[in-house]
């Protein structure tokens, strides 16, 4: 067992278990985005970052960072608070997440760490760069405008269903999550229709065809009940 | 040229009135312009076909009712689906709750003041406040009635404001039993106060005489959905346009191919377009839309107490159309008390608890209209979708816009009647804003504009010189 602090409290942890996973047994919530249990950790949304304040404040995503011996780990700060708010306002910035129209309106993990965090303005300069929307598949269909680049889905699809249908191309703010090679994703030749990746998302970016505003609702839970062969809740 | 320039206010939205006088100093012209620009139907492209309704329903926070049935049944026609019997039903009973609370704003909140407390009345007590301190009942009704209307949208819909409840293909949700018996219970209180209100108008009527003489009255074409037997309609049906003596100029006209009959106009003054008729031709195919119209275009009402105002109504003008836009007050409390006795027929309906309210299908036309009728008059959403069910092009007729080329003759009649030399007198600022609130029209839906409205009139004479300005904030 490994011994370490996170809040100023003592907490045993397992070897080769994260922060993240340890904060949670101890019934700490630290907010993330990117990381989905049962899929691998991806530290690309930065927004369960702590500190440690015996590696010198440093910053880590604890959904990526293995427990230690004696860590000292500061979860919850102002400093915290105000970096994830601006992960989140960049995110809000960075597309077009109009929630008032949207399928996952009341139901978008987005959303609600906007409300968890008290995100209620937005300081940097909407993009508003124009995405399209992908409707050519049978069953679900796709909004750039709504995608945080988060992974879940190219994860889901590769570790969980096996198919590595989805992909990132492009660079920066201009990565798009694409079927096989930049096929519509109707068009996919690999993608078995599963709707993993859809349950995986935690916006309204890949949804069910047909579902209007505020009707998807996702059950992000299956992907590790499905992998680790769990009884489904 | 002179010109005379009013903003408008108690209206929804922005607005601003010239009057451009001649060179003998008499009116020669009186322009209604609509001065902002929103652009739905340019970001709408490229969203979803099933986003549409709680997308266009954000045009209006007044009448999101009124583009979100209409948004979803041109999804309907896109889907090619007949929507199941209950689904219809519910959203005629929202439609309903729309118009009841719509109208009611429009008369208790809006337009009271003036009909109450007088056009020359000081601005500063002419609101709902001054009405409530001169007649608290009717104040209070007027608030009532409008809560009412808005408790069955809420009661279907989730909430007040912008529910996202029709959706291609149906509604999203049923009514509840539980539901049918809170409308139930508030139904009779509503209808009295309709009873009152319908009471006091025909009863002052005749105070107002030298108003409804020049608010806008002037013969004009009248189009409105009216059902298959001919009686009033506001949710299916057929267009119906009638001429002044209320002979039919056109039956049975199909309100997807509005195209063929429906031409519109653009002026460089205004943002908002000129629709017309258009084997009249423009500007001649003028019409008016809304209340009046469709009272004027019904054979009936087709429930038992807003049959008998409507022959109260007709007794204005015998065999004739009704062409004085003052009565469209008149008009919106009849459709109120029609729309309360509907309601009540609706809710007896066992049907109307049934949980089969959507119809599932895929993308099955390429176009599709949406046509029904708004608490203002008849509302137009037309789409074009790809394959796969992308918007690619959007145009929408909105109630405001029908309305638009009656709206500037009627700013013109009443300068005409109240204008004296070049002085912009509050009655006359007044009476202006009167006769555009008579048609109620909502500017934010119109221009699909944002932003608060107040209303200036500018005075302008024969050279283009400003004469006279006067600005109400909102």
């Amino acid at each position: 067992m490994i011994a370490l602090t996170i809040d100023g409290i003592r907490i045993q942890a397992e070897e080769g278990e994260t922060v993240l996973q340890a904060a949670k047994r101890a019934g700490i919530r630290i907010p993330t985005l990117c990381y989905l249990e049962g899929l691998s950790p991806r530290g690309a949304c930065r927004l369960c970052l702590v500190e440690v304040r015996n590696w010198g404040g440093r910053l880590v995503p604890a959904c990526a960072t293995p427990v230690q011996e004696g860590m000292d780990v500061v979860a919850h700060s102002p400093r915290l608070l105000e970096l994830r708010r601006a992960i989140l306002e960049m995110l809000f910035a960075e597309r077009n997440h109009i929630c008032a129209f949207c399928v996952s309106n009341g139901h978008c993990e987005l959303q609600d760490l906007a409300a968890e965090l008290g995100m209620d303005h937005v300081r940097y300069p909407y993009r508003w760069l124009p995405f399209f929307v992908d409707l050519s598949h049978a069953k679900y269909g796709i909004d750039h405008n709504r995608c945080v680049l988060c992974g879940r889905c190219v994860r889901a699809c590769a570790e969980v269903e096996g198919a590595a249908t989805w992909g990132f191309s492009g660079r920066g703010i201009f990565t798009l999550v694409e079927a096989d090679l930049g096929e519509p994703w109707g068009k996919s030749k690999t993608c078995t229709g599963c709707g993993k990746c859809v349950q995986a998302c935690p916006t309204g970016a890949l949804f069910e065809k047909g579902k209007a505003t505020s009707e998807q609702r996702k059950k992000p839970e299956i992907l590790a009940e499905v992998k680790e062969r769990r009884p489904r809740a | 040229m002179r010109h005379l320039r009013i903003p408008v206010t108690r209206i929804e939205g922005h607005g601003l009135i010239t009057v451009h006088l001649g060179e003998d100093g008499r009116v020669r012209e009186a322009r209604f312009h609509v001065t902002e620009v929103r652009g739905f139907e340019r970001f709408c492209v490229g969203r979803t076909i099933w986003e549409m309704p709680a997308l266009t329903a954000r045009i209006c926070g007044i009448c999101p009712v009124s583009h979100l049935l209409c948004s979803a049944k041109a999804g309907d026609a896109v889907l090619a689906v007949r929507i199941p019997r209950p689904a219809e039903k519910l959203r005629r009973l929202m439609n309903l709750g729309q118009i009841v609370q719509s109208h009611a704003l429009s008369f208790f909140h809006l337009s009271s003041p003036d009909l109450l407390l007088g056009w020359d009345a000081d601005p500063k007590v002419r609101n709902i406040l001054g009405v409530a301190a001169f007649d608290r009942k009717l104040a209070l009704d007027g608030i009532r009635l409008r809560a009412f209307g808005q408790e069955i949208i809420e009661i279907l819909g989730g909430k007040r404001i912008h529910p996202a409840w029709a959706v291609p293909g149906g509604v999203n949700q049923p009514l509840t039993e539980e539901g049918r018996d809170r409308i139930a219970a508030k139904l009779p209180e509503a209808m009295r106060i309709a009873q009152d209100a319908l009471a006091y108008y025909e009863s002052r009527m005749g105070s107002w005489a030298e108003e409804i003489e020049h608010f806008g009255n002037f013969p004009s074409l009248f189009m409105a959905l009216v059902a298959p037997d001919g009686s009033w309609e506001h949710y299916g049906g057929f267009l119906r346009v009638v001429d002044a003596e209320r002979r039919i100029v056109a039956d049975g006209l199909d309100p997807a191919r509005y195209p063929e009959y429906i031409g519109e106009a653009v002026e460089p003054w205004s943002y908002l377009k000129f629709p017309y008729y258009k084997p009249y031709g423009y500007p001649e195919g003028m019409y008016r839309v809304g209340p009046l119209a469709r009272l004027n275009c019904c054979e009936r009402f087709g429930t038992k107490l807003a049959d008998e105002a409507l022959s109260r109504f007709r007794a204005l003008a015998p065999g004739k159309a009704v062409t004085a836009s003052f009565h469209y007050h008149y008009a919106r409390l009849i459709e109120i008390l029609g729309a309360l006795e509907k309601i009540g027929e609706l809710l007896s309906d066992p049907e109307i608890l049934s949980t089969r309210v959507r119809a599932e299908a895929g993308i099955n036309e390429l176009e599709g209209v949406g046509v029904h009728e708004a608490p203002r008059g008849t509302l137009i959403h037309h789409y074009g979708v790809d394959e796969t069910g992308v918007i690619r092009r959007v145009n929408l007729i909105v109630s405001t816009g029908h309305n638009n080329l009656a709206m500037n003759r009627t700013v013109a009649q009443i300068a005409e009647h109240w204008l004296s030399g070049r002085e912009i007198t509050e009655g006359l600022l007044n009476r202006l804003e009167g006769g555009i609130r008579a048609y109620d029209p909502c500017l934010s839906c119109s221009v699909h504009a944002v932003g608060r409205m107040p209303l200036r009139v500018v005075l302008v004479g024969p050279e283009g010189e400003i004469l006279a300005e006067r600005t109400r904030g909102a």
